[in-house]
């Protein structure tokens, strides 16, 4: 994967994946070390963060990630760059790319904007998220976090739930899962439900119950208020009410279900407080993760993951 | 790689255009024949004609036109001549075989009056290339809720009227504009997508949308602002002319409207019907237009409605905009793309050659048709028409370059593009430009 841009999942491998996942396992007792997390596997490197949308986990995570395994790393914040005098997408990134900069690492509200990048300039470009498109490095981990509670990923039962349509992690999961043979299920009310939404292994339910019956993973996504405003659904109270995962919704799952949130979570909405900090809840885990898997694609995309 | 230069100005006092295939749909002429143009008109159109003139053209192998015209085109004055003027467009225009051409006017300031008109009508004659004919708005500003002063307009030149961009969201204003129009015989052309089902979005909603995560503008948006449109002109009487149909239930209403005998009328772009939504790529604004690029059974439907007469005219929607708008994030990106200089190259290869439509039938949606539906005095090849003529070799096989362009537009889905199919001369009232070559 030396050279390679992350871009989106469509365009991932099974082997590749497998490849990711299993440096992820390494990358992960690094993270946990108490001390001395530093690699020198990117001595000499450079990344560059940047993020025209607000986050925390996933830029603090790429960012960290690449501090582990010794790269220097900038963050840019579209607020406080040239971006707010009008500077076009294009000359941006030409004038990171002419600091000598290996990677850079971005988010953007702009659906394809990364892919852009990628032909644009040439650096390694790493896709944070791309408007509703896609978000692989969230997929990625979401693969691995499964994976470390389960042992395996063919055959399991997932079910992805709440604002399909404006999600770019369930487009990263739809891809990353069926490749592994996972069985992806999908549930919210039909106005966000992609319409003409057809994929092989995946099934789209309009009633929450259905896609959680038997679920080995429930991955709950976030409802952004404004989705209320632009009339989706009545209220919050109702969404909670009838798409809400609680303890009761929980008990159609299979006992051991496992429960993700990509963040940030609003709670009593989409996610009882509850399901939140019980024992299958994986959330926290999730962003743990989320550094080890980081700093397997950085790794193998700049290093090609030797050591 | 053939030459792809032009050269603009020929003042010959007579031209014989010797030994062309002529096809003249207006007449119901398809022929080997020669063609005598005298002081800017036709003056003869038979086989082997004796006499000589100051220059002679051998088309032999070549097909001869009446000059093609496009109703719907965006030359952007005033305002926006970053993105295309008169000049670019006109040489456009020639380099695409049409005579001419009628321009929208959703420009900044909109065409909204009659001093305007007046004044794009004195700028076209002053460029002078090409015929260009200027479209008003419907309402002022185009806003959509005050009637422009459309009979002013008419006295001052205006050929027809639009708020293309937009749909005209408020049906009593549209309804009104039917009525105050109606006894001056103008029509309407309408942008059909009704606003709130397309707001915010920038391809087809389908399966293609979905799978990007981009917003999508549904098929019935179209749909719906068909409908209501040609309920308004059956209710009212008034003409309505629907732009760049896109649908194939779209089309559908249109074909019933017209055996119910509803004075609509409607036109299709060579993108519409032969491109699909599954070349949308989000990192390239390339295919982004409105309506969007629907799917093979849109396609389909267009061509049908093409061949059976439901749909009556094919236009270019040639929107240009500068590099730098047009390079840069999808979502941001304004829609439109240039389509005079590719539009007898895509039809050719992919309708004429694959032999899904006559050359007859396609020559007629580009020259006499649009004529008779907007009571203009060319499309034809009548004695003493004026000479506009257009002259394609089938044959030509050339690859679609933007640095070849005339517009000032930079991005087009067809660009990188072979085409079998090009025109090699036009003349316009009697000036033969042609293709170096």
């Amino acid at each position: 994967m030396l050279g390679k841009s992350i871009i989106a999942m469509e365009s991932f491998s099974a082997e590749e994946i497998r490849l990711v996942l299993d440096t992820a396992y390494k990358m992960k007792q690094v993270v946990r070390r108490g001390s001395d997390k530093k690699l020198s596997n990117l001595r000499g490197k450079s990344i560059v963060n940047l993020f025209y949308e607000p986050s925390t986990r996933t830029r603090t995570s790429f960012e960290l990630a690449g501090k582990y395994l010794g790269a220097d790393v900038v963050s840019i914040n579209s607020g406080t760059s040239s971006i707010v005098k009008g500077e076009s997408l294009r000359d941006t990134l030409r004038t990171i790319e002419a600091m000598g900069v290996d990677a850079i690492v971005m988010r953007h509200k702009a659906e394809g904007a990364a892919d852009f990048a990628s032909r644009v300039v040439k650096p390694v470009i790493i896709n944070a998220g791309d408007g509703a498109h896609a978000h692989p490095s969230q997929a990625l981990l979401d693969l691995f976090t499964i994976e470390q509670h389960k042992g395996r990923l063919a055959g399991l039962k997932v079910a992805i739930v709440g604002d399909i349509l404006h999600s770019r992690v369930a487009r990263s999961d739809v891809y990353a899962m069926t490749k592994v043979g996972i069985e992806v299920h999908l549930a919210g009310p039909k106005t966000l439900l992609p319409r003409f939404f057809a994929f092989d292994g995946v099934t789209i339910h309009e009633q929450l119950e259905d896609a959680i019956k038997n679920a080995d993973v429930i991955n709950v996504l976030r409802i952004q208020l404004e989705r209320q405003q632009a009339g989706l659904f009545p209220s919050t109270r109702e969404y909670a009410q009838v798409f809400g995962i609680n303890d009761e919704r929980l008990s159609l799952a299979k006992d051991d279900v496992l429960i993700l949130h990509p963040g940030p979570q609003n709670k009593g909405l989409e996610i009882s407080s509850e399901v939140t900090y019980c024992d299958r809840s994986a959330i926290q885990e999730q962003v743990q993760n989320g550094v080890a898997v980081r700093m397997a694609l950085l790794d193998l995309t700049l290093n090609g993951g030797a050591k | 790689m053939i030459n792809q230069t032009w050269q603009f100005q020929n003042k010959f006092k007579s031209i014989i255009i010797r030994g062309g295939r002529v096809i003249d749909p207006a007449n119901n002429f398809d022929g080997v024949a020669d063609v005598l143009i005298v002081d800017g008109k036709i003056a003869a159109v038979e086989p082997d004609i004796k006499a000589s003139a100051d220059f002679e053209y051998n088309a032999a192998g070549k097909i001869v036109t009446p000059g093609l015209i496009d109703m719907h085109v965006h030359f952007r004055e005033p305002g926006q001549e970053s993105k295309e003027d008169f000049l670019s467009g006109s040489k456009a225009a020639v380099a695409g075989g049409f005579t001419t051409v009628a321009t929208m006017p959703n420009t900044s300031p909109v065409v909204d009056n009659a001093a305007l008109v007046r004044s794009m009508v004195n700028r076209a004659e002053d460029v002078g290339l090409i015929n260009i004919k200027i479209i008003g708005a419907v309402t002022k500003g185009q806003n959509g809720q005050e009637l422009a002063e459309m009979r002013d307009m008419i006295d001052a030149g205006a050929v027809a009227f639009s708020d293309d961009g937009h749909f005209d969201d408020n049906a009593k204003i549209f309804l009104n504009a039917l009525d105050y129009l109606h006894d001056t015989g103008k029509i309407i052309i309408c942008h059909e997508e009704e606003t709130s089902l397309v707001k915010g979005g920038v391809m087809n909603e389908g399966k293609n949308s979905a799978i990007l995560g981009l917003k999508g503008r549904p098929t019935v948006a179209e749909d719906i602002a068909v409908a209501r449109d040609v309920l308004l002109a059956e209710y009212t009487g008034g003409k309505v002319h629907i732009a760049h149909i896109s649908s194939k239930r779209a089309v559908e209403i249109v074909r019933d409207a017209k055996k119910r005998g509803i004075n609509v009328t409607a036109e299709v772009t060579p993108q519409h019907l032969t491109m699909t939504d599954d070349l949308v790529n989000p990192s390239d604004a390339s295919t982004k237009i409105n309506p969007p690029l629907r799917t093979k059974k849109d396609c389909d439907a267009c061509l049908a409605g093409l061949i059976d007469g439901t749909i009556d005219i094919i236009v270019t929607d040639h929107s240009p905009h500068a590099f730098e708008e047009k390079d840069r994030e999808f979502i941001y990106a304004p829609s439109g793309f240039p389509g005079l200089e590719t539009s007898i190259g895509v039809l050719f290869t992919e309708l004429y050659h694959t032999g899904k439509i006559d050359l007859k039938t396609l020559i007629s949606k580009m020259t006499c048709k649009p004529a008779q539906i907007f009571g203009l005095d060319s499309g034809t090849l009548s004695i003493n028409s004026p000479a506009d003529v257009t002259i394609i070799d089938p044959e030509l096989v050339w690859t679609v370059d933007a640095k070849n362009f005339y517009t000032k537009g930079s991005h087009s889905p067809f660009i990188g593009r072979k085409f079998r199919g090009k025109v090699v001369a036009t003349i316009v009232r009697g000036n033969l430009m042609k293709l170096n070559q």
